[in-house]
């Protein structure tokens, strides 16, 4: 196991600029999750690190060492395909000994890796047959399994779960968790999927077109998200947002409702802001006292609501726990409180 | 459910009208390949000749210079197709893979090199392999037939290693292997089909043919089978049975070697290797 250290790194393809300088420090054993819509440059980071791209600029080290010229073979690091990438003409046996088998390793040290690694997976009964003739979970499995027979110093995994349909996906996160809880292996891990980002991540990485947004513990960023972007992409359903303009410890919405805010940020009054918070937090309220929206759409997800409002014709989100009869047309009225408000500045950071 | 019959019938009748057409021109090669010469013009057009003989092949066997045409056409296509297939699955895997610089302006060469009738290009080959001492010579043969196959064959094994997922290279260098051992251990299993059907065309192509055989060779000793068939012609006859003899048994190579790799012309090698 070892820590990665990646400095001002750049990609660029021909004149296309795909990563504009990351920085990121990767701790032994630390489970890091890249996140960010597709086309933001997670691929390309992960391929980088593999030694799979060429580095443009900047510097990766693992172990402390530099690594940028160095070979994929040379870096001894293990990575999971979203494809798999299982050999065809291999068995799963095959398939999960080759990297042992081109570092010449003793034949029975092999055979004593495989099988503890096909036990852990519940490979053992299939460890004769090829890759044609297993199931996509199975095949998702022996990809992992060729990467925890070599013990290597980190493990790489660009969104291996994509190809699985919802409940493998849940059963096989849990499964790389408790892996990872065994193993202590520093091991990098690229998704789309807010969700799994953050159950799984020690520390989540936020990226949006070749930049890092943010990075932090998984509860960091949903409770304090740096700017617009994270505040909007983590989180499901996602953060409601309003434009207001700030004045003297409160703002005031387009329609003139004023907000308390619980802390002064450093804003000048008059300034224009974005108003944050997440339909978890919004609080219907039967007393009137609220701000009254209109709903204008119901989906229960069984174990609550979420309700699509019109907040003076501007659509808002509310989830609820409340199973109450709110039917399409129906008035509500909706409460925000003051410690669960996000407030961002024009240029799209947070201030409070 | 109930299926129709009609279909699965009609389809069955076409492919053996189809096949029937395809094998006739064979069937009539062995017919006249076994008819006594008496009969040949005697019997009218039948399918059959009431009477069959090997007489011809016992003639061009010992009479003729077929042995030696054979083993000539044997010992150029063998080379030719290997040449070309290792040559192929270089490029091909180094134009499915690599990017470089030239990449296209070498493609444009390649298919240019195919634009040519090749009776244009004669006379300047003559001329190029003479001095070389290269004519008359079943090396010359050998260069020409690589030189002019090698393009084509190109194309096809490159379509071959377009189809293998760039993942599993990836996933092999990680795993520890260099480009080469990968390329070896991982990407060339894969391609074997690939590499049977180029072997297959290639051999097929240098084995039949006849314009550069019959311009750069002259006497038997270089002659491959094409242009041996034509010494069966004479300024006033044609020996039809020894001719047809002979092609029958110029058959029996190119058979053996389709049977020798048909099974790695078997698609679906690949299937499985991405995706679920
Ligand atoms: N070989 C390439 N040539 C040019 N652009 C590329 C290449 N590979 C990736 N890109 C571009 O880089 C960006 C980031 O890609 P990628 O890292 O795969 O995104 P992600 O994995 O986050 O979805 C995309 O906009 C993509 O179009
Ligand atoms: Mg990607």
């Amino acid at each position: 196991m070892a820590s990665i250290q990646i400095e001002k790194l750049e990609k660029s393809y021909g004149h296309v600029s795909v990563l504009h300088g990351v920085d990121l420090n990767i701790e032994d054993g630390e489970f890091i999750v890249l996140v960010g819509p597709s086309g933001c440059g997670k691929s390309t980071l992960l391929r980088m690190i593999a030694g799979l791209e060429d580095v443009s600029r900047g510097e990766i080290r693992i172990a402390g060492n530099r690594v940028n010229d160095l070979h994929p073979k040379d870096r001894d690091i293990a990575m999971v395909f979203q494809s798999y990438a299982l050999y065809p003409h291999m068995t799963v046996a095959q398939n999960m000994s080759y990297s042992l088998r081109l570092r010449k390793i003793a034949k029975e040290k092999i055979a004593a890796a495989v099988s503890a690694a096909a036990s852990k997976l519940g490979l053992d009964p299939l460890l004769e047959r090829r890759p044609k003739a297993l199931s996509g979970g199975q095949r998702q499995r022996v990809a992992m399994g060729r990467a925890i027979v070599r013990q290597p110093k980190a493990f790489l995994f660009d969104e291996p779960l994509s190809n699985l349909d919802a409940r493998l996906r849940e059963q096989m996160r849990a499964e790389i968790k408790k892996m990872h809880g065994d193993l202590k292996a520093t091991s990098i891990y690229v998704t789309h999927d807010q969700i799994e980002a953050m159950t799984l991540a020690d520390r989540i990485v936020a990226m949006h077109g070749g930049v890092v947004q943010q990075v932090g513990s998984p509860l960091e960023l949903y409770d304090r998200p740096a700017n617009l972007f994270v505040a909007g992409f983590i989180g499901s359903p996602g953060m409601n947002f309003l434009a207001a303009t700030y004045s003297a410890g409160s703002v005031i919405l387009a329609n003139g409702t004023r907000i308390a805010l619980e802390t002064v940020p450093a804003l000048a009054p008059g300034e224009s802001v974005t108003l944050g918070i997440r339909p978890e937090h919004v609080v219907v309220v039967n007393d009137g006292s609220g701000m009254q929206a209109t709903v204008e759409l119901v989906e229960p997800t069984g174990f609550g609501i979420i309700l699509h409002l019109s907040l003076h014709g501007l659509p808002f989100k509310v989830f609820t726990l409340d199973r109450g009869a709110l039917n399409y047309g129906s008035q509500i009225s909706v409460r925000f409180p003051s410690q669960y408000l996000h407030l961002f500045d024009s240029s799209e950071e947070r201030v409070a | 459910m109930k299926r129709s019959i009609l279909p699965t019938i009609a389809h069955r009748l076409a492919i053996l009208c189809y096949v029937a057409f395809a094998l006739f021109p064979l069937f009539w090669l062995l017919k006249v390949s076994v008819t006594p010469n008496d009969l040949l013009y005697s019997e009218g057009v039948r399918l059959w000749p009431s009477r069959t003989t090997w007489d011809h092949y016992a003639f061009v066997l010992q009479h003729s210079a077929f042995p030696t045409f054979f083993k000539n056409s044997v010992i150029v296509a063998t080379s030719t197709a290997v040449v070309v297939t290792v040559c192929a699955s270089l490029s091909g895997y180094a134009l499915s893979r690599f990017s470089f610089r030239a990449k296209y302006v070498i493609i444009a060469l390649m298919l240019l090199t195919q634009m040519f009738p090749l009776v244009m290009l004669v006379a300047p080959i003559f001329k190029i392999l003479s001095p070389l001492g290269l004519t008359n010579s079943l090396t010359g043969l050998v260069i020409v037939y690589t030189a002019f196959n090698v393009p084509f064959a190109t194309f096809l094994m490159q379509s071959f290693f377009d189809g293998i997922p760039k993942d599993l290279e990836e996933a092999a260098m990680i795993d520890g292997a260099t480009k080469f051992i990968a390329f070896r251990q991982i990407i060339l299993p894969l391609t074997l089909p690939g590499i049977a059907a180029t072997l297959g065309f290639v051999f097929t192509a240098a084995w039949s043919e006849l314009l550069f055989a019959l311009m750069l060779i002259n006497g038997n000793a270089a002659a491959t089978f094409p242009v041996g068939l034509l010494t069966f012609v004479s300024k006033f006859s044609v020996d039809f049975g020894q001719m047809m003899a002979a092609g029958i048994m110029a058959l029996i190579p190119a058979a053996l070697f389709f049977l020798l790799i048909q099974r790695y012309l078997v698609q679906g090698l690949t299937a499985g290797a991405v995706k679920g």
